[in-house]
């Protein structure tokens, strides 16, 4: 406890406008944060270990997930039909549409809305669409109040950082972190770290916004195109807050949350919540179909990118996720990193396929925060082949000339190495066998990063290659 | 039955024993095994870096050393993934599709080839645990993944349990990656180090006394960890064990 205490929550990485994001030196500073490391590792450990006991609950599993992949797929090859049905429905419910091509666009449509409604404060749930595009600044530079209602989004917003995960934002702060960012903020006792006096704290502070919010504003899990509603899953019930007590109801939504039918929306709510948190439904799952008698509700759907994504045959597949977080929690290295090493808005696997897409050259690093072990893609409630698509990114990042030079160095030295058996023989048989084995693991690396934290192991008497050719004669051997 | 024997370019330099043990075990099955000569390496840390173009030779001189042969068969799991399923930066020829289609890891191909029902010269009275290769169980599925709803299976633990005197003890994330991922370890090493100690204290943990697994390279790392950090544990490849040269 004291070690949690006493430790300084580690910060993420460190922007340098368009410079590719440091991942790792970010991810070493929270590693060297043991304290905080640990708890972070652990806690989405046991997200992870809650879903797999839900995913044990139901025997069609893997039916429900290639169903829900199916569904995905299909509506993304159909996306535009499905987006011109969902605006007829809305609009017969008396929903107001707006399409915004990109993050620019739906920043002003949304500063548009609240200014002809003379609304100068906003209550807003959490929505990693609204992130993306950095709407909160946006409006706050329009001087227009923004106060986030979801527990986590609000700590992160009173401590100015970004969300470090999808659907946790701050996990990884301690309960210390929280204490130390609410008494600056909201006036909290000094050391009072109790969960339930942060989370009151928190609710007692946040309440008066909400009565007296001029707009609302929610993100949207899912579009119904049949009906026209949108979906909207919280465990806190404040996206329900948000929408129904102002007059005003705003929702961002990107255009590949669309499914068509009602009864598809079944197989995801089975999902998304066993996958997200391990627990078989989220406590709120509401359905927002139109607006209240004398209120007003308005749909701004989002590309920002998306359309490009779909063109792309190797990318398309990373428009399915339903943002539930379990790549994140199954991932070793995210677990380890945190999520905010990743400089991105959108961490872990998922945030490794889409970041480069918003930004190749910033987020060059970021496939290959992977071991490409497969868990991501495992865990995928709509398959998404997620350390496929991470290995995919490597490729393109080397066509695109954006690997960093020491790989690219390395790896045209290895390619010809290995390439020429004698010149390769010569290199292993000659000089000190430890370093000898393999150039591309120690040699080349500046500061023998094998061996900071490792020992190798003693080196044998010979190769491998020299015991067969004695004991074996000529088997095998070409003729020189 | 013409086997290849592909040792992997870090087993070849730092620990040739396993390759004896592979082969030693291979010709007690009448296999008629030979190492071709001018062999180096899989290909693997080019393309997992994204450098295709950069692998293709190496591709090539691979298919070149063993098209002739009916089966190409190696201690690794991950490099049999790499042949399998990433050789695309050459064109896809005759050859190249028969040394694709016909490459096993070693656990496969005494499991599903050669169908072996008893190793009775091994003995091993040790409590273990089992290292899965994240190439050899989510790429050639060495056995069930915790992640999916699937019935249990485990070709090592089968070949293992074959083996007189092993008892078998579970890690707590029994496949979690262990943080080794090829040029991961050192491109990225604070993080694949800190995922080795992880790997490390869960197999303490355990109980077990010796970790074994069909690939060597994740051992390796393991093995660097442990040793540094003054861990007092056994790493084995299952050929060592299969072959019954350690008890």
């Amino acid at each position: 406890m004291s070690a949690l205490q006493d430790e300084a929550q580690p910060r993420g990485a460190k922007i340098k406008g368009n410079k590719p994001v440091d991942q790792l030196e970010a991810a070493n500073r929270f590693i060297a944060a043991s304290a905080h490391q640990k708890m972070h590792d652990e806690r989405l450990w046991d997200l992870r270990k809650k879903r797999d006991a839900q995913m044990h609950l139901i025997s069609e599993w893997e039916e429900l997930r290639e169903l829900a992949s199916d569904i995905k797929s299909h509506t993304l090859d159909h996306l535009a039909d499905y987006l011109e049905e969902f605006e007829r429905n809305a609009k017969a419910n008396g929903v107001h549409v707006h399409w915004a091509k990109d993050a620019q666009e739906s920043n002003q449509i949304i500063t548009d809305i609240l200014k002809e409604h003379n609304a100068k404060t906003l209550v807003k749930s959490k929505s990693m669409l609204g992130e993306e595009c950095r709407l909160r600044q946006h409006l706050e530079e329009n001087d227009i109040h923004v106060i986030e209602t979801d527990l986590g989004e609000r700590i992160q917003q009173l401590d100015h950082e970004d969300p470090s995960h999808v659907v946790v934002p701050a996990v990884h702060k301690t309960r210390t972190d929280v204490s130390k960012v609410f008494v600056k903020t909201l006036n909290a006792e000094q050391g009072n770290n109790d969960v339930h006096y942060l989370a009151e704290t928190q609710r007692e502070n946040t309440r008066p916004y909400i009565l007296n919010a001029d707009a609302g504003m929610t993100g949207g899990n899912f579009l119904v195109a049949e009906t026209g509603a949108v979906v909207v899953c919280t465990n806190e019930g404040n996206a329900d807050l948000s929408a129904n007590t102002p007059p005003l109801h705003i929702v961002t939504v990107g255009i590949e949350k669309i499914i068509p039918k009602m009864e598809h929306l079944a197989v995801f709510i089975r999902l998304l919540s066993r996958s997200a948190l391990g627990s078989p439904i989220t406590q709120y799952t509401s359905y927002f179909r139109g607006p209240r008698k004398g209120g007003e509700m308005h749909v701004v759907l989002v590309d920002n990118g998306r359309s490009t994504r779909l063109a792309s045959k190797k990318f398309k597949a990373g428009l399915k996720c339903i943002r539930c977080g379990a790549c994140m929690n199954t991932c070793p290295v995210f677990r380890r990193s945190g999520g905010l090493s990743y400089g991105s808005v959108y961490a872990g696997p998922i945030g490794l396929i889409l970041s480069p897409t918003f930004n190749t050259h910033k987020y060059r690093n970021l496939p290959f925060a992977s071991t490409l072990n497969g868990s991501c893609t495992n865990v995928c409630p709509v398959k998404i082949n997620l350390h496929e698509q991470v290995f995919a990114w490597r490729e393109t990042l080397a066509d695109e000339k954006e690997l960093s030079l020491s790989k690219r160095i390395l790896m045209t030295a290895m390619g010809k190495l290995l390439a020429h058996p004698k010149a390769y023989r010569t290199a292993v048989q000659t000089g000190d066998k430890v370093l000898s084995y393999l150039p591309h693991f120690v040699v080349y690396n500046k500061l023998n990063a094998w061996g900071r934290q490792r020992d190798l192991p003693p080196a044998p008497k010979e190769t491998f290659h020299s015991w067969y050719a004695k004991n074996y004669k000529n088997k095998g051997k070409t003729d020189e | 039955m013409k086997v290849g024997l592909f040792i992997p370019c870090y087993m070849d330099a730092l620990e040739p024993e396993v390759g004896i043990s592979t082969l030693k075990l291979l010709e007690r099955f009448n296999v008629d095994v030979t190492y071709p000569f001018d062999q180096t390496c899989c290909g693997q840390p080019m393309t997992n870096t994204g450098c295709h173009k950069e692998a293709a030779e190496t591709e090539k001189l691979f298919v070149k050393n063993f098209a002739e042969f009916d089966y190409i068969v190696m201690p690794s799991g991950s490099c049999t993934n790499q042949v399998r399923h990433h050789f695309d930066a050459i064109d896809q020829t005759k050859e190249v599709q028969h040394v694709r289609k016909n490459t096993y890891d070693l656990v496969e191909f005494l499991h599903d080839i050669l169908k072996v029902d008893a190793f009775p010269w091994a003995t091993f009275s040790h409590k273990i645990a089992i290292h899965y290769n994240c190439n050899a169980l989510r790429g050639l599925r060495h056995a069930s993944m915790s992640e999916r709803r699937e019935p249990f299976f485990s070709k090592p633990k089968d070949l293992l349990s074959k083996v007189k005197g092993i008892e078998f003890v579970e890690l707590e994330r029994p496949d979690e990656c262990c943080g080794f991922g090829g040029t991961f370890s050192v491109f990225e090493e604070g993080v694949s180090a800190k995922m080795g100690q992880d790997k490390v204290m869960d197999q303490h943990r355990s109980g077990a006394e010796y970790v074994i697994s069909a690939d060597s390279s994740c051992l390796m790392h393991q093995k660097g960890c442990a040793m540094r950090m003054g861990v007092n544990l056994k790493y084995a490849h299952i050929a060592q064990i299969l072959n019954g040269d350690l008890s």
